[in-house]
């Protein structure tokens, strides 16, 4: 039995977190808002410079050639710093797209060139305010000319590439485009966490190449989802954590009725409670880092089920760290507000807490594992 | 990452199955298992497959040779508790007496009373119980009440305990009573333990919210009239017992764990099986997120136990991630135990003539117990928001007063 990181993975932690905190930490989120920027830019270079958008890619690539699980302690430092850095959707969407469907052709053009910043993607989905379904799919390939329009899509300003899921002749498919393109138009849309940034990104006969097979891109897309529902979902427990441990400083920290809040039962319940998210959270995660690592089959199983319990766990840990912040809590000068907004974001970006559990009944209805 | 065991923890688990293999029956799948109805039947039982496990070394794997052990590792004892639980043997009657007076008799007795004392409680030949709580000592079981008097070389122990499990067929018991009144109240506790068929004690099973007095496990009142119990049988020094009882309690917490009964696999079955509105419950939306939510609880228990076992698997020292398992186990079993209830709409409080209660019904009547039982969910709260995460404790109110001038209610 041995579900847990190795000591190198556990090495690798720590070397992120405290890059980000010598980096400035929460400080660089608040820059990216308060500056109406779309990204960090430093924080990027740095990240860059570490070879950390190489992780996964093969050696053959220029990569580092490491697995998923040195992603996924990673991806809990980026969500406890709430790094604001075009990441995961370069990294979990875009390069896991390229890794795993695109031809050898492809990756050796785009590869390389993830791993010097050269190339950053973002990955297309949404078309409407509602979930995606393959029937509803209208952003449209015909020959290899995409048209239609995506909204909600991650650091596409940054991007110079996209996997686009798109209705084929066959059904859907992903494609890749390129975004520096008279054929693309991509316009800021303004979102409840300012510091992520998402376009609107219109195609009008912008050229792609295939990635996968004709016909199968639904099953190619519901698999990338799966993957990096995993990866956010460890940005979603390193969120909960530090909304957590805010939550407990203050209440040691704080003073009412001549006590420290946190010696009220109200307060030790409610974090407690927010403790047992937290760590049913992280050991969905564990169990989900395995699928992940291992290329189980249980993997959709296991993908649901983090993003569930991650999802429930950070919403809940930022909305009560604010409440035991009280009226500082609803300022814009602690910090609550950055974690709360997120959470949000990341419940909702790779689709919602409903439809996600939806996947998991689904997936149990088909597989037993439990016991 | 893997859910292997190493070469050395295969070997061992091996080891298990060729001898549960040839001492008992693996469980027949499907098969609902007999719960022995009749006391003595199960006592008898118990006992027998006792014996058997001590006889070969299996009984009190991490205890230290003389005693009955082997010095077991802890992940040893996981590897035995998975194994021997794919077979179909009796049900525990030793869990208190093994899992919490064994290791204070260990820590606290006498040379002469270890030997004397361990070996047939290990063999199951002696069960031992735990009397703790009291009729206005539960969560604050500090605030016990009973007396001990020291009169030449015995103590005269007056008094009642409650929710004592076991006591009706215990040989004997551990036992914290109020030595002195005018000390505070966590410093005029002495801890014993005792014959349970000492002259002046009465065990009263109680009758439960199940109407009934409960199986083997069930709980009694036991009272004490003029107890004598010799000074040699006290553990620990005079005014010592609260630290004593609170290593118990550390055990106790670790031992209450999962809350058997009907699981997320169960309401799933049974979603997939009943029709409801006009059309099978797992179509529902509402079902379907109930289903989620439970099976991410159930999941993350099993991957938090995974967790703790990776650690003692290394040879490192479990994080405090255990300490969630009763809450959610528990609370769970209340909500699945009342979805099962309800799906039988109108009819749903109706209990089957044959077959008794369903799954469900059980659930839903035992789980308020299990949510008190070992730590109520409150006090678990505390502990975690205390122990784990670093909060201050509550003012208390009774701090510095000799015990006899705390403000008691009812």
């Amino acid at each position: 039995m041995n579900l847990d990181f190795s000591d190198d993975q556990k090495f690798l932690q720590d070397e992120a977190r405290k890059f980000f905190d010598k980096e400035g930490g929460l400080a660089n989120t608040r820059k990216v808002m308060d500056e109406s920027l779309s990204h960090d830019e430093a924080l990027w270079e740095k990240v860059l410079e570490l070879g950390w958008t190489g992780i996964r890619i093969p050696e053959e690539y220029d990569g580092l050639g490491l697995g998923h699980l040195e992603l996924c302690v990673i991806a809990e430092e980026i969500g406890r710093a709430l790094a604001p850095i075009p990441f995961s959707s370069s990294v979990y969407l875009f390069t896991e797209a390229i890794i795993k469907y695109g031809s050898e052709e492809i990756k050796k053009n785009v590869l390389p060139k993830l791993v010097t910043g050269e190339i950053v993607g973002t990955y297309a989905v949404a078309e409407d305010m509602s979930a995606i379904t393959e029937s509803t799919l209208s952003c449209a390939v015909e020959g290899d000319s995409v048209t239609g329009a995506k909204i909600a899509v991650p650091d596409a300003e940054l991007a110079t590439h996209s996997v686009v899921l798109v209705k084929g002749a066959k059904g859907p498919e992903l494609r890749l485009v390129e975004l520096n393109s008279t054929e693309v138009e991509i316009s800021l849309q303004k979102n409840l966490d300012k510091s992520r940034s998402f376009y609107k990104v219109a195609f009008n006969n912008a050229q792609s190449s295939l990635l996968g097979d004709q016909g199968s891109g639904w099953e190619s897309h519901v698999h990338i989802m799966d993957q990096a529902a995993v990866l956010f979902a460890f940005e979603q427990v390193g969120g909960s954590q530090q909304a957590l441990d805010m939550a407990k400083e203050y209440a040691m920290e704080r003073y009412a009725f001549g006590r420290q809040i946190g010696s009220y039962q109200a307060i030790k319940h409610k974090l407690a409670d927010m403790y047992v998210a937290v760590t049913l959270a992280k050991s969905n995660c564990y169990y989900g880092a395995w699928a992940l690592s291992s290329e189980s089959s249980e993997l959709p199983l296991a993908a649901a089920t983090s993003r569930v319990s991650a999802t429930k766990a950070f919403q809940l840990c930022a909305k009560e760290n604010i409440q035991t912040h009280g009226g500082n809590g609803f300022t814009w000068e602690y910090d609550c507000h950055l974690f709360y907004k997120r959470s949000k974001v990341l419940s909702l970006n790779l689709g919602s807490e409903a439809s996600w559990k939806e996947k998991l009944v689904s997936a149990m209805e088909k597989t037993n594992t439990l016991n | 990452m893997d859910f292997n065991d190493t070469p050395d923890q295969a070997k061992f688990r091996a080891k298990c199955k060729e001898w549960l293999d040839g001492n008992a029956k693996l469980k027949d799948a499907g098969k609902r298992i007999n719960v022995e109805s009749n006391l003595e039947e199960l006592i008898a039982k118990a006992k027998v497959w006792q014996k058997k496990k001590y006889d070969a070394g299996w009984a009190m794997l991490h205890w230290p040779k003389e005693y009955g052990g082997i010095n077991a590792t802890p992940i040893e004892r996981i590897i035995w508790g998975q194994e021997e639980s794919k077979y179909d043997v009796p049900g525990s009657i030793f869990e208190i007496g093994l899992g919490m007076c064994g290791p204070v008799m260990m820590q606290y007795a006498s040379q002469e009373q270890k030997e004397r004392y361990l070996p047939p409680m290990a063999e199951g030949k002696e069960i031992w119980c735990q009397l703790f709580s009291e009729p206005s000592a539960g969560s604050d079981v500090a605030g016990l009440r009973s007396k001990a008097v020291k009169d030449g070389d015995e103590w005269v122990i007056n008094g009642q305990k409650v929710w004592t499990s076991g006591a009706h067929y215990s040989d004997y018991g551990i036992l914290v009573v109020r030595h002195d009144p005018d000390l505070e109240k966590h410093k005029g506790l002495t801890f014993f333990f005792v014959d349970m068929k000492s002259p002046g004690i009465t065990v009263k099973p109680i009758k439960q919210i199940t109407g009934t007095a409960g199986s083997g496990a069930g709980f009694n009142e036991v009272y004490f009239d003029d107890v004598r119990i010799p000074d040699s049988q006290r553990l620990g020094e005079i005014g010592d017992g609260w630290k004593v009882a609170i290593t118990t309690l550390m055990n106790e917490r670790l031992a209450v764990g999962d809350a058997k009964g009907a699981d997320v696999n169960e309401a799933l079955s049974l979603a997939k099986d009943k029709d409801d509105f006009g059309q099978l419950m797992i179509k529902n939306q509402a079902v379907r997120d109930k289903l989620a939510d439970w099976f991410c609880e159930a999941n993350g228990l099993k991957y938090t136990k995974f967790r703790t076992m990776s650690a003692l698997s290394k040879g490192e020292a479990p994080g405090p991630e255990a300490s969630i398992t009763k809450i959610v186990s528990a609370n769970k079993l209340q909500a699945i135990g009342n979805f099962g209830i309800d799906s039988g709409d109108m009819a749903g409080m109706l209990i089957d003539e044959e077959d008794g209660m369903s799954s469900f019904q059980a659930a839903w009547l035992g789980a308020p117990g299990l949510r008190i039982a070992g730590g109520t969910d409150e006090i678990l709260k505390n502990i975690i928001a205390e122990r784990v995460l670093g909060l201050p404790q509550d003012p208390r109110a009774d701090k510095g007063l000799p015990f006899k001038d705390i403000p008691s209610g009812k």
